[in-house]
């Protein structure tokens, strides 16, 4: 059974479009970004999280009212299923932490303390570090992988589509202003890798169908590379969402991870096959500007003056 | 070629048998997280005070002392360990309580004695040991010894208090009142009253706890309750099953007799998963639950490369045979790459992620590595067995 029969369909020359949905998704990200920022949770911003579950009825309202009365009107308070409640603060001292357990307990009754997290401003700070260097360290090892087994110019296209991927993935969690913690992070780093493994699919199939013509026309074989890969990037898309799905729907506290995943596979899906393709052209194209005038006889060694005047004018801009 | 798929049906079966031999039962050999098991996982960082900087000395005393701390707790393997200069890593498995850690290991900090003014006349830096004993009348006391330069401070307190209560205050809270009977010159002293024998071990444990020769900060506390953790491998295993039936079904419907064979290498896969992490003896996290739910979907990615290249060689009207080894070989190399970037993201985040993070990353490279291994080696092998009985229209 096929979903897909054949398709032909024209990505390269629908690229404008692509780039315009992508671009104003990401503008309405950036917008997001510069105004209301990232919802950073406590392991970034340091604070404390006491989930607990009451043993009898309670709201949301019950417990504000406590909290406000202790001057903790800025914490957050999230409701999960049943009588099982969130709290979090910005505040850290266990002093306090068991003050306001002791206060819920009297007002409104006993409890269990499922979990409690505390993170200190400076383990908070070490890790934002520690998460932008893991970025950094993903990028550039994947830039060095895919040069080296492909050029750098499939490697440079990649990680546009996978920057692409990681703004519109924060863009989202930036509008819904979903909480960012360590899991997330490691959502976003998997969104990176799981993007890529489509994309590098695609370019796999263009490299060997760019051997097999003496001399193709990049538009035609990107689009040919991108159709016969199709099947094969929605199938996986599928088989990836399946269980990321049943993680969202049964996951509990991992929902939020879910969620980014799931943003993931379908950006990055859609990047993929829309973006990575015609973005490679964009590059390839450039580099091509100076063979039209060229005697076919003497394109060798013109491709590889191009080549050298190339190399020339990169160390230049370094 | 008979005899080189012998073989490899052999190693295969080979490792599938190491695997199930070392993951069952997965209850026993597969460790637990913290937040799958419940627990505390506390980071604490010792702060210089006027009386004691931090030196290596002081930061191993303070793991000694909190080592002592916990043992009466009865907690089953702890980890106390020493993390860069000044940071002790605690992690307490099978804690009741989320709360009581932090209290056990952050509330003690401070041992002072004070003269009736409140002045500090000397410090726990300075208190070697502290145990209950029974003086020549049987009764219970409590034995304190003290260091040279203490043995001179708690002369000079002495001496100048007598006939006045000493007080000893943990953290500023007052612990025990003695009073002073006569000055003492020898380093050795001892509380006497009315104690029991429990009292006086309590009193002797708070001394010694407290003899904390710096001040401690919690850092960072990450405790979960045991109902959460149980709660957490339910809901994981849930997600799990869900989501691998759904791709066994889905398999099965596009793929017909291919989508069989995916699901059966990716049954082998889960349970080379499974027998990695309990030879790596690694550690299954909450993420780490993600990570193999997430492995489940990405495994039969490298299968369903293999079947659509072997579908495009069969509508060229290969044989059934041939189609299959130029698919495999084919895909092969797309499988590599596009496996091997996935895996440098992982390995990203294996520099980065601290311990629930790590277990994600942990099984998401065991995941790739295995599926790798399954799709390219055991449906290969699955393919060229059952070949013959397959119908090629069956499978396309």
């Amino acid at each position: 059974m096929d979903i897909i029969k054949n398709t032909d369909i024209k990505f390269v020359s629908k690229r404008k479009k692509f780039y315009q949905i992508s671009a104003a998704i990401i503008l309405i990200g950036i917008i997001s970004l510069l105004f209301q920022g990232l919802n950073y949770g406590i392991d970034f911003a340091g604070g404390t999280l006491i989930q607990i579950d009451f043993e009898q009825n309670a709201s949301i309202t019950d417990i504000r009212d406590v909290l406000e009365e202790m001057n903790l009107a800025g914490s957050t308070i999230q409701s999960l299923s049943g009588n099982e409640f969130v709290i979090r603060t910005d505040q850290t001292a266990l002093q306090q932490r068991e003050e306001i357990l002791e206060t819920l307990e009297n007002r409104i009754g006993a409890f269990e303390v499922m979990k409690v997290e505390m993170v200190g401003p400076v383990i908070g700070e070490s890790l934002k570090r520690l998460a932008v260097f893991a970025i950094i360290f993903a990028f550039i090892g994947i830039i060095l992988y895919i040069t080296v087994r492909f050029e750098f110019k499939y490697a440079i296209t990649s990680i546009i589509a996978l920057g692409h991927d990681v703004l519109i993935a924060l863009a989202i969690l930036s509008v819904l202003q979903k909480e960012i913690s360590i899991p997330i992070i490691a959502a976003i780093l998997t969104i990176v890798g799981y993007s890529l493994n489509n994309t590098i699919v695609i370019f796999d199939r263009l490299r060997e169908n760019l051997k097999l013509k003496s001399r193709p026309i990049l538009e035609e074989t990107i689009d040919l590379s991108i159709n016969q890969s199709l099947t094969r990037t929605v199938n996986t898309a599928i088989t990836t969402l399946l269980p990321v799905l049943a993680l969202y729907f049964f996951g509990g506290t991992l929902s939020d991870f879910a969620f980014v995943l799931l943003i993931g596979i379908v950006v990055g899906t859609y990047s993929s096959i829309c973006m990575a393709g015609p973005l490679l052209l964009e590059l390839k194209k450039r580099g091509k500007v100076s063979f039209s005038s060229v005697p076919q006889a003497d394109q060798g060694k013109r491709e590889k003056k191009v080549k050298n005047a190339k190399k020339i004018k990169n160390k230049k801009k370094k | 070629m008979k005899q080189l798929r012998v073989i490899r049906l052999v190693i295969i079966v080979l490792v599938v048998g190491i695997a199930v031999f070392y993951a069952f039962p997965l209850d026993k050999n597969i460790n637990l997280g913290l937040d799958l098991q419940g627990g505390s996982h506390i980071v604490l960082e010792c702060i210089d005070t006027p009386d004691a900087p931090v030196d290596s000395d002081a930061v191993n005393r303070v793991i000694e002392i909190i080592t002592n701390r916990i043992n009466p707790e009865g907690v089953k393997e702890p980890v106390i360990q020493r993390q860069g200069e000044r940071r002790i890593l605690v992690q307490l498995p099978g804690m009741d309580d989320p709360q009581e850690a932090e209290s056990l290991i952050g509330k003690t900090a401070l041992l002072e004695f004070k003269d009736d003014s409140g002045q500090t006349l000397l410090t726990g830096a300075h208190l070697k040991n502290a145990k209950a004993s029974f003086d020549r009348f049987g009764r219970a006391n409590v034995v304190l010894e003290f260091d040279e330069e203490g043995a001179r401070l708690f002369e000079q307190a002495t001496m100048s208090n007598v006939g006045k209560v000493l007080a000893i205050t943990l953290d500023g809270q007052e612990i025990s009142a003695p009073v002073v009977e006569e000055p003492i010159p020898s380093g050795e002293a001892s509380i006497v009253g009315q104690f029991s024998v429990e009292e006086a071990q309590q009193l002797a444990l708070l001394l010694r706890s407290g003899a904390l020769p710096v001040e401690v900060k919690i850092l960072e506390n990450r405790s979960v309750g045991p109902t959460l953790g149980k709660d957490s491998i339910n809901r994981g295993l849930k997600a799990g099953l869900v989501g691998l039936l759904l791709i066994l079904v889905f398999m099965v419907v596009f793929y017909k007799g291919f989508g069989l064979i995916a699901d059966l290498s990716l049954g082998i896969c889960l349970l080379l998963v499974m027998g990695g992490l309990a030879i790596l003896n690694a550690t299954l996290t909450l993420p780490g639950i993600g990570g193999i739910i997430l492995t489940i979907g990405m495994a039969v990615d490298a299968n369903i490369l293999i079947f659509e290249r072997i579908k495009e060689e069969l509508k060229m009207d290969k044989t059934f045979r041939a189609s299959i080894e130029a698919g495999f070989s084919k895909a092969f190399r797309t499988i590599l790459d596009a496996n091997v970037t996935t895996l440098i993201a992982a390995i990203a985040l294996l520099y980065f992620g601290s311990g629930p993070i790590r277990g994600f990353a942990v099984t998401l490279s065991i995941g790739i590595a295995v599926s790798m291994f399954t799709a390219i080696i055991v449906t290969k092998l699955i393919l060229e067995l059952m070949g013959q009985r397959f119908k090629k229209n069956a499978l396309v």
